[in-house]
């Protein structure tokens, strides 16, 4: 008998310290088995954000730098442009990379880096203890907005796909799931699509995955599949927004 | 025979696994691993197709997948 799933060999032996039910570790192994597949774990290069994945870099099996909250885009920017042959992506959260991060990451789009950004879109702060994120949805309880958001108070959710599909930067984006099997294995595809982007020299590329964080939200990890199903889809619907190679063909 | 490896020391007992497994193969087990969590447990080699979306799903890399 063979093993039909083997471990990423970009990931390390590490357990993984989130939360039973947390879509991060999936987001890991996959970010993982695509720098494997392209066969550039020598070269690639990491950005842990401030978030639940602060500790990124213990479980990425390749060189990784933690930035400070939002600063992803800038830091990996700073890499790839030093250092051209590295494959640089800067794997963050909602509160960091469409809170304080805005900045960093519309203008690294719009400059074009030529870098790769995993936006992990969970609807709330993970780590801070489930505050309000910019993402967060009309009428969803946080503890920073307990009788639900109010878009008279609170405004309305970002759909950072969307935005980042205004500028002519950005290269690739893509927005998938990971709260089922089918949709982990469309997310592989879509992280290996952006990576190919970058090694081609294309420019600006990112992907959107919508995770669960049931301990935030106060559900099980089941029920969060349900919310992300039933809640998060039709405000993010999945799809990709920007692909240069499409529109040539 | 196609079968599953659950790492108990990963496993978290998230269930997702559970959910994921088209031929409901995976159970949660009634005692609890060496973490304090209830992991999953292999409960119908005789129907498990091999078809590794168990593994896909699980967050925690505790699922090693055999055909």
């Amino acid at each position: 008998m063979q093993q039909v799933n083997k471990k990423p060999k970009s990931l390390t032996e590490a357990r993984m310290h989130y939360c039973p039910g947390c879509g991060h570790g999936i987001a890991h192994r996959l970010v993982a088995e695509c720098i494997d597949e392209l066969g550039v774990q020598g070269r690639a290069v990491g950005v842990a954000p401030v978030g639940c994945s602060v500790f990124a870099d213990d479980y990425f099996n390749c060189d990784m730098i933690q930035g400070p909250h939002g600063r992803g885009p800038a830091i990996a920017t700073g890499i790839k442009r030093c250092r051209p042959q590295c494959v640089v992506f800067s794997y963050q959260g909602d509160g960091d990379l469409a809170s304080i991060g805005m900045a960093e990451t519309i203008h690294s789009a719009a400059r074009s880096e030529n870098i790769t950004l995993v936006f992990i879109n969970n609807s709330i702060y993970g780590m801070t203890g489930g505050q309000m994120a910019p993402t967060t949805l009309l009428g969803q309880k946080s503890t920073t907005s307990p009788k639900g958001r109010d878009a008279a108070v609170n405004g309305y959710p970002i759909r950072v796909c969307e935005l980042l599909s205004q500028l002519e930067g950005a290269r690739y984006l893509e927005r998938t799931s990971v709260h089922s099997a089918a949709h982990v294995i469309k997310t592989k595809k879509a992280l290996k699509k952006a990576f190919q982007c970058q090694l081609d020299n294309k420019g600006f590329s990112m992907v959107e995955v919508l995770s669960m964080c049931p301990t935030n939200l106060g559900i099980t990890p089941k029920e969060c599949v349900k919310f992300i199903a039933e809640k998060m889809l039709p405000q993010y619907p999945l799809g990709v927004y920007k692909d240069l190679d499409a529109k040539k063909g | 025979m196609p079968e599953i490896k659950v790492d108990e020391v990963r496993c978290k007992g998230c269930e997702l696994c559970t959910a994921a497994c088209p031929k409901q193969c995976i159970v949660m087990s009634e005692t609890f691993g060496v973490t304090g969590y209830y992991p999953a447990k292999f409960s119908k080699p005789e129907a498990c197709t091999g078809c590794a979306l168990c593994a896909q799903i699980c967050p925690d890399l505790a699922i090693e997948v055999y055909k």
